[in-house]
C-alpha cells in the first residue's frame, strides 16, 4: 500500500496521468452513451437543439461557471500537492529510470520496440502527418457536428484505437508500470534495480533457423531476404487490398494516391502492436537487419 | 439615497462613455452586452442551443484556453523570482519553494495548471473527431488545432526543464536525445555520416547549444518558453477562434 502510494506520487507529475486517465474515462462514457442514444433515435439530439439562443447570459454564464470551477480544483490541487523539485542537476548522476514528461511516455515505450530514429523520429512525424489529414482523407459527410457511430464506424474505430490504446494507455504503463532498467513492475511492486529479464534474443529469421549474420559478421543473405519479405509483404498487405476492392464506390472516391497513403499510414500504426507482441512473447529483436537500418 | 446616487451617475456622461447601453433585459441590450464588449465579442451574438450543452463540446477548448491565461499570468509571477543560468536556477527554485510568499502556491498553480492545459488540450481535440466536427468547412481550423497541439506540448516540455533539477535535467535529456536520432540530420541517425554530421553539429546541438543539456540548453529553453513560444501560440490560437466564426461557429448538424 505504501509502495502504491508512494510511486503514485513520486514525482508528483505523476499524479497528471491519473486525472488524464480519469477525464479520458468519462469523456468516453459520455460520448459513447450519446452515440448509442443518437444512433437508436434517428434524429441525433443535437438536431432538436439547433434552435438559437442568446450568448448573453446562456454561454457567458456557463464560461463564468467553467472558468471558477477550474480554478477551485486548481487551488485545491496546489495547496495539496507540490510541484517536484528532486536534487539539483547533476549530469554525472544518472537516474534510472529516465523518464521523458509524462506525455511523451507513450513515444519512450515505442523506444522498446524500435531504434530510436524509428520511435523517436519517423512514428512521431507520421502522427502528425496521420493527424493533420485526417480532414482530407474522411471523404463522408455523414457526421458532421454530432455524435454517431453508426454512420462512420470506420473512422472512430481507428482513432479511437490510436488515441485510447496506443497514446493513452501507453503513457499510463510508461507512468505506473515501468521502473529500472524500463522492465515492467506492477505499482504497488518493489522496484528492484536488479531485475533480470530475458534480453530480445533472436531476430525474426532466426525463428525459421536462419542467422541474421554470417560468422564473419556481415549480413546473412537468406536472413536478409526473409526479412525483407516480411516487411514488403506486410506493406504489400495494403497492395492487395486495393486490387480487391478497386471497383468499390469508396475506393473510386477515395482515389489510389489516398487510398495509399490511408493505407499505409494505418499499416503501419498496427505495426506498433504487432512488433509489441513479436517482442514480447516471441523475444524477436529486428524483423529486418539490413548494414543500414533495422527493423 | 444610494439609488439616488446610482441614478445620477448611470445618466451622466462619464457613464455613458463608458457603457454604451443600459441594462434592461431586452434582446437588443443582450446583442450590444456581446457586441460592445471587447473581450466578449468574439464570440456570436446567438448560438445553437447544442453549443452551450455541455454535453456536446465538454467545454475542453474553453478550459484549454482559460489555462493558458492561468499559466501566462502565474508564468508572469514566476518570472520575478527565477534567473536562467547554471549557477542560480536551482537555487532559485529552492528560495520560491521556501523563502516567498505564496510562492510555492503560484509554482504549483502553473505547474498543474501546464498539466491540465496538455490533458484539456488532448481531450478538446478527440471531441472534435468524435463530433466530425474536422468536416467540411472546418477541415482548416483541424490543421491549426494540430499545431496548437504541438505547441502545447513545446510549451511543457520546454518550460519542464527549468527548474534545473535531476527530474527535468534528465526528462529533457531523453525527450532531447531523440534528435540525435533523426535520419541524416542527427548524429547517431542512419545515413548521417554521409553529410559529415558529428555530435557537435547536428540538430540535437542546435536544440541544445552544446552536446549535452547544460547552461547553454537552460537559457534557449526559457527563452523559448517565456517569449517565442506563448507569443506564437497566442497569434495560433487568435486563428484558431477567428477561424471558429468564419467556419459558421460551433459545428451542429444542420450546417
Ligand atoms: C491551445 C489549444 C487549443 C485551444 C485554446 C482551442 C480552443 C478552441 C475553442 C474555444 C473552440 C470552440 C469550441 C469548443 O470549445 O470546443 C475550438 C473549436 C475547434 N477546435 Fe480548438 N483549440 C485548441 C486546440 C485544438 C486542436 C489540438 C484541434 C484539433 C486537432 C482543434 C480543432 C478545433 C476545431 C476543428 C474546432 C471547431 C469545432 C466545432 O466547431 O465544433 N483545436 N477550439
Amino acid at each position: 500500500m505504501d509502495q502504491l502510494l508512494y510511486r503514485i506520487v513520486t514525482p508528483s507529475d505523476n499524479f497528471a496521468t491519473i486525472v488524464l486517465f480519469v477525464l479520458v474515462f468519462i469523456c468516453c462514457y459520455a460520448a459513447f452513451k450519446q452515440m448509442r442514444e443518437n444512433d437508436k433515435r434517428g434524429t441525433p439530439r443535437e438536431a432538436e437543439q439547433s434552435d438559437k439562443v442568446q450568448t448573453w447570459p446562456y454561454l457567458v454564464r456557463i464560461e463564468f461557471l467553467g472558468a471558477l470551477a477550474v480554478m477551485a480544483i486548481l487551488t485545491v490541487w496546489s495547496v495539496l500537492l507540490d510541484a517536484p523539485l528532486e536534487e539539483p542537476a547533476n549530469p554525472s548522476v544518472t537516474p534510472n529510470p529516465s523518464k521523458a514528461p509524462w506525455y511523451f511516455l507513450g513515444l519512450q515505450e515505442m523506444l522498446v520496440y524500435f531504434d530510436a530514429w524509428i520511435a523517436g523520429v519517423v512514428l512521431p512525424t507520421l502522427i502528425v502527418i496521420g493527424l493533420v489529414i485526417i480532414p482530407y482523407i474522411d471523404f463522408n459527410p455523414k457526421g458532421n457536428g454530432y455524435y454517431t457511430f453508426k454512420e462512420r464506424k470506420f473512422a472512430i474505430t481507428v482513432f479511437c484505437f490510436g488515441f485510447l490504446i496506443l497514446w493513452i494507455l501507453l503513457i499510463v504503463l510508461g507512468t505506473f508500470f515501468r521502473g529500472p532498467g524500463w522492465h515492467f513492475f506492477w505499482p504497488w511492486q518493489e522496484w528492484d534495480p536488479h531485475k533480470i529479464v530475458a534480453m530480445a534474443s533472436w531476430n525474426w529469421p532466426e525463428v525459421f533457423g536462419v542467422p541474421t549474420r554470417t560468422i564473419d559478421g556481415t549480413i546473412h543473405p537468406l536472413g536478409f531476404l526473409i526479412g525483407m519479405v516480411t516487411v514488403l509483404g506486410y506493406y504489400g498487405i495494403g497492395v492487395l487490398y486495393y486490387f480487391r476492392k478497386k471497383n468499390a464506390e469508396w475506393m473510386k472516391k477515395l482515389g489510389v494516391v489516398n487510398y495509399g497513403i490511408v493505407a499505409f499510414l494505418m499499416l503501419t500504426m498496427i505495426a506498433l502492436p504487432i512488433k509489441m507482441f513479436l517482442r514480447i512473447v516471441l523475444n524477436v529483436h529486428y524483423v529486418w537487419v539490413t548494414p543500414w537500418f533495422s527493423v | 439615497m444610494l439609488g439616488n446616487l446610482m441614478e445620477k451617475f448611470r445618466k451622466s456622461d462619464v457613464y455613458k462613455s463608458i457603457f454604451r447601453h443600459d441594462y434592461k433585459d431586452t434582446q437588443r441590450n443582450r446583442a450590444l452586452q456581446i457586441l460592445d464588449n471587447v473581450w466578449l465579442h468574439l464570440h456570436p451574438v446567438r448560438l445553437p442551443r447544442h453549443g452551450v450543452n455541455l454535453r456536446y463540446t465538454w467545454g475542453m477548448g474553453g478550459i484549454t484556453f482559460f489555462l493558458f491565461i492561468v499559466l501566462t499570468i502565474t508564468g508572469v509571477i514566476l518570472m520575478f523570482y527565477y534567473r536562467p543560468a547554471g549557477e542560480y536556477a536551482y537555487d532559485d527554485m529552492k528560495y520560491l519553494m521556501n523563502d516567498v510568499p505564496f510562492g510555492p502556491l503560484m509554482r504549483n498553480m502553473h505547474r498543474w495548471a501546464a498539466h491540465g492545459m496538455v490533458i484539456t488540450v488532448m481531450l478538446h481535440m478527440f471531441r472534435v473527431f468524435l463530433t466530425g466536427s474536422y468536416k467540411p468547412p472546418r477541415q482548416f481550423n483541424w490543421v491549426i488545432g494540430v499545431v496548437l497541439l504541438l505547441l502545447t506540448f513545446l510549451l511543457s516540455f520546454t518550460g519542464y526543464l527549468l527548474p534545473w533539477d535531476q527530474l527535468a535535467l534528465w526528462a529533457v535529456t531523453v525527450g532531447t536525445n531523440m534528435a540525435a536520432a533523426t535520419p541524416l540530420l542527427g548524429h547517431e541517425g542512419p545515413f548521417s555520416e554521409m553529410l559529415g554530421v558529428r555530435m557537435d553539429n547536428d540538430v540535437r546541438f542546435l536544440l541544445l547549444g552544446g552536446t549535452q543539456v547544460g547552461p547553454a540548453a537552460l537559457i534557449r529553453f526559457y527563452v523559448l518558453h517565456c517569449i517565442f513560444l506563448p507569443i506564437v501560440i497566442a497569434i495560433f490560437m487568435a486563428v484558431h477562434f477567428w477561424r471558429v466564426r468564419k467556419d459558421g461557429g460551433i459545428s451542429g448538424p444542420n450546417q
